[in-house]
């Protein structure tokens, strides 16, 4: 059955979510609502230094606290040999993985975990924490990428060599690796140009910031079987990770995912699972972790800070003849940032002959990095729609004419190599030239500067595997059982795909998200990829369920599959004498007719659509503060086809929210010693919801060819512009091109007090 | 343990009785002892609101007050919102504007926004941003959250109430 998009009725719809009102009556349970009888409390004391030898540890006067009931070192987790391998949208490497939840010989950032005390309650493992004796050889720190990258820096992995590199070395460093994309001709490109802008930008480590901090809730069995209970992105990433750190068989563990309260990228790997489980072996009962705040913010998630040199020219036609970028990620405190999806998102709005692009992945002592949202594609974003901006302007050129002029479309190769499928990116640009937003003069605020800015932004999206199942109810209802936690309405969009292929009300679909035994593997809930790849298996699923279905009738009837017709949830006959029946009718049947329906799909769809936005801001300048105000936003993205409007509009809100946030506010500070000055939401400043407008969105919908419903990722592009937009809209109100984020209010000001006594 | 104190207190219009150590916060008591896991902890610094509750009549972040202060005192929780199996009508405005992503962060929004009804039942766009903003969402951008809380005002002051069974 081909579903063509004037017949969708349910697709495009906006039902009441199905968890609705479990979350909006506080009965839905997260990772921390959980409580087992007899349960234990574990805490995780963590490194005061930013670099240091441990010396010694000495856990007696801990273990001797009336109600400890174990402790834990590094001595604890097994030793494991070097070596990654790819997990879906990761590439892990277990030991620096199991050396990150748990320091060996050195503690490498400001909150590294060196040990875990499990408890009667909390405040008793509190307290035990105070009781460890760890003896320090404090160790020179850097936090600053290109001093890591000097030859004089301070080695923080003494084993690590840079891969990619044309020659091997066998020299110490903190490069992990390189990466180089390039093509045509880099010096005819930039002599052909009649305008050339070079700039160099700094970006702060910026955090994920989801509201619910780390859980898990872990359970051991004398059969050597362990189950797990956790908020996570990944519960089959949960299973694999702790199988590898604690050398048990994957099949011992089960993991079952809680409600999650958000994780942008930042819960798809371990820190608490694997300590929670080897204390919950070790003691016998089960023990459950809950981080701090502080916790969450030194030692989980960020994004990479970063240095990004970026060179552009264009003709005086507006024709962007050449690019060349040079890019260093900050890793964090072992290898993996973000720095090759820098490199490959940073020019890939755009159709380039010329490009050279080189990308460093490099480690220092700060936390390891997690994937955030478009990983390393919104600090890309800032320095190249910055540079375009400005050669828009040089040109006098319109900045989104000038976007149009040099943009991607279908058979434009990516920066990568391969070329692009039907994709709609100059659809965005010029969803806002025509919005009304960006035909409307600006508005006027007293006594402040105003300005309008844009930018435009790009992610891959994900595929990836994913298992359903679609159950047929004798009352022809169905159910949709997914691996997929649901982290921002994809019960919804799922049960909303299984409906209209069954011809069901979206009410009439359970959608339900089981463990890690029930359901076959699904990766983890991101890269965009959920109602694509797990919608895709869902679509699947189904029409496996109307296939079984029409044998079932075909039966009934004594007639052969082929002349069964099932539409709109009526099967019928194309031989006639036979009365239609209604699914409910069928499902009543049966039990008679050959058994109940379950449809199965598994998944690892290759036609994966990237996702492209355009976004246009107007902002308030304070001259006496530098304080910006955001008066206006507009959002434009292709997002394929909406499923439920109202959770790809919220999608497109919350990237926005978290790239204003990550303009403005947000940074990681941290002082000459190393240690992170601002861990908490009082100094770590998202946004609240004074900060922000009404942020307006237009959903542009190019059909994703390599999906049957024309499916695209949403959630992660609209990160990506806001930044850059601001800076833009910064430069027009004031005449400033801020070139490091956050353009918190102080440097704002001294920018304009810099260019003002210039002009003196 | 010998130094828990008896504390007595209003908890949804019912009175309930419970023994907690005088260092529990009264965050910990809801969620641990009376098993009301509705108020969320995001921060134990007050600066997130996931744990806000009303207290006699005032929002408060539940991790800024000790257990032992609720004796005597009245205190409303997101799981006495809906009553006789209605949802509040903030509550059937947030599923219905789709005010929600990760739900973490909800029943705070809830609770803030029912104070703030409470008192005023006609507040513009400001003054519902001005109400909400101790507590922090990271998923929405709050745009729907705001519309959700207006929407339900509109609908409280036309006595209308379109709840589905809760």
């Amino acid at each position: 059955m081909e579903l063509q998009e004037h017949k969708f009725k349910v697709i495009g719809t906006r039902p009441i979510r199905h968890d609705g009102v479990d979350k909006v009556t506080g009965r839905a349970k997260y990772g921390a609502d959980i409580s087992l009888p007899g349960m234990l409390h574990a805490k995780v004391l963590r490194s005061p230094h930013a670099h240091a030898r441990i010396k010694s540890i000495d856990v007696s006067a801990a273990l001797a606290l009336p109600g400890v009931k174990a402790v834990i070192t590094g001595k604890d987790l097994p030793e494991l040999p070097p070596g990654s391998h790819q997990m879906g949208e990761l590439v892990v490497n277990p030991r620096y993985l199991s050396m990150n939840i748990m320091a060996r010989d050195k503690v490498l950032y400001d909150g590294h975990a060196v040990a875990a005390v499990a408890a009667t309650s909390p405040h008793i493992a509190e307290e035990a924490l105070k009781l460890i004796k760890v003896e320090y050889e404090v160790l020179p720190h850097v936090l600053d990428v290109r001093k890591a990258m000097q030859d004089d820096a301070p080695i923080l992995l003494p084993d690590l060599r840079t891969s990619g590199t044309p020659e091997k070395s066998d020299k110490q460093t903190n490069i992990a690796s390189q990466v180089r994309f390039a093509r045509g001709d880099l010096e005819a490109g930039f002599r052909a140009a009649d305008v050339i802008v070079e700039r160099e930008f700094t970006t702060s480590m910026v955090h994920q910031g989801y509201i619910e901090p780390h859980n898990a809730v872990a359970q051991y069995n004398a059969d050597g079987h362990g189950t797990i209970w956790v908020s996570t992105q990944g519960p089959f990433s949960v299973r694999e990770l702790c199988s590898h750190i604690l050398q048990m068989p994957l099949g011992n563990i089960k993991v079952v995912p809680a409600e999650i309260g958000g994780g942008f990228g930042g819960k798809t790997t371990v820190y608490l699972e694997p300590l929670a489980l080897l204390l919950a072996k070790k003691t016998g009962k089960p023990v459950k972790m809950v981080m701090s705040r502080a916790e969450v913010l030194r030692a989980t998630g960020p994004t990479s800070g970063s240095y990004i040199r970026c060179k552009m020219g264009a003709t005086k036609d507006g024709k962007i003849t050449a690019a060349q970028v040079w890019m260093a990620y900050e890793a964090g405190a072992f290898p993996g940032s973000p720095v090759g999806a820098g490199c490959m998102t940073i020019l890939a709005p755009y159709a380039l002959e010329n490009l050279q692009i080189d990308g460093f992945d490099v480690v220092l002592n700060k936390p390891k990095t997690c994937a955030y949202r478009a990983p390393g594609a919104t600090n890309a974003a800032f320095a190249a729609e910055t540079v375009i901006d400005e050669l828009a302007e040089k040109l006098g050129i319109d900045p989104l004419e000038f976007r149009r002029r040099n943009g991607a479309k279908e058979g434009t190769a990516q920066p990568a190599g391969p070329q692009f499928r039907r994709i709609g990116y100059i659809e965005t640009v010029e969803a806002i030239m025509n919005s009304e937003h960006y035909k409307s003069p600006l508005p006027q605020v007293d006594g402040k500067p105003v300005g309008r800015g844009v930018a435009s932004g790009f992610w891959f999206n994900a595929g990836f595997q994913s298992t359903a199942i679609v159950s047929i109810n004798s009352d022809g209802t169905a159910n949709v059982v997914t691996g997929s936690p649901d982290i921002g309405g994809t019960r919804a969009a799922c049960a909303m795909i299984a409906a209209e292929v069954l011809g069901l009300k979206a009410e009439e679909v359970n959608p339900v998200v089981t463990d890690t035994e029930s359901i076959g593997h699904t990766d983890v809930t991101g890269g965009s990829r959920v109602t694509f790849a797990t919608g895709y298996a869902v679509y699947e699923a189904a029409q496996d369920a109307v296939r079984q279905l029409k044998e079932r009738a075909a039966t009934i009837w004594k007639v052969k599959p082929e002349d069964v017709v099932y539409q709109d949830g009526v099967v019928s006959c194309v031989n006639n004498g036979h009365e239609p029946m209604t699914l409910k009718q069928l499902a009543g049947r049966l039990a008679r007719a050959g058994g109940p329906v379950t449809g199965r799909a598994a998944v690892n769809p290759r036609g994966v659509g990237p996702g492209f936005a355009t976004h246009v801001v107007d902002i308030a300048v304070d001259p006496e503060t530098g304080k910006i105000d955001i008066l206006r936003y507009t959002a434009a993205q292709d997002v394929g086809k909406a499923v439920h409007p109202s959770y790809v509009e919220g999608q497109i809100q919350g990237g926005v929210a978290q790239g204003i946030g990550w303009a403005l506010n947000e940074e990681y500070y941290y002082d000459e010693q190393g240690i992170m000055r601002n861990t908490g939401f009082l100094d770590y400043r998202i946004p609240t919801c004074l900060d922000l407008p009404m942020i307006e969105t237009i959903l542009v919908e190019v059909p994703n060819p390599g999906h049957p419903l024309g499916i695209r990722g949403v959630g992660e592009v609209p990160i990506v512009p806001p930044p850059a937009a601001i800076a833009n809209a910064l430069y027009r109100a004031v005449g400033i091109r801020m070139t490091e984020l956050p353009m918190s209010p102080a440097k704002v000001v001294k920018a304009i007090l810099e260019k003002n006594n210039a002009q003196k | 343990m010998a130094n828990k104190v008896h504390v007595e207190t209003t908890l949804n219009g019912e009175t309930v009785e419970f023994l907690c150590e005088p260092r529990q916060s009264l965050l910990e008591v809801l969620r641990d002892i009376l098993g009301f896991t509705g108020a969320k902890e995001g921060c134990l610094t007050g600066d997130c609101g996931a744990c806000s509750v009303i207290l006699d009549g005032r929002v408060i972040c539940s991790c800024l007050v000790l257990g032992v202060e609720a004796q005597g005192k009245t205190i409303e929780t997101v799981e006495g919102m809906a009553q006789d199996g209605q949802l509040h009508p903030l509550q059937q405005k947030f599923l219905e504007h789709a005010a929600l992503q990760c739900g973490i962060c909800t029943p705070g929004f809830l609770i803030a926004a029912k104070a703030l009804l409470d008192r005023n039942p006609n507040p513009t766009e400001h003054e519902v941003r001005y109400a909400l903003a101790g507590n922090l969402c990271r998923c929405t951008g709050y745009d729907k959250i705001v519309r959700a809380v207006l929407d339900a005002a509109a609908v409280m002051r036309g006595g209308t109430h379109g709840a589905a069974r809760a």
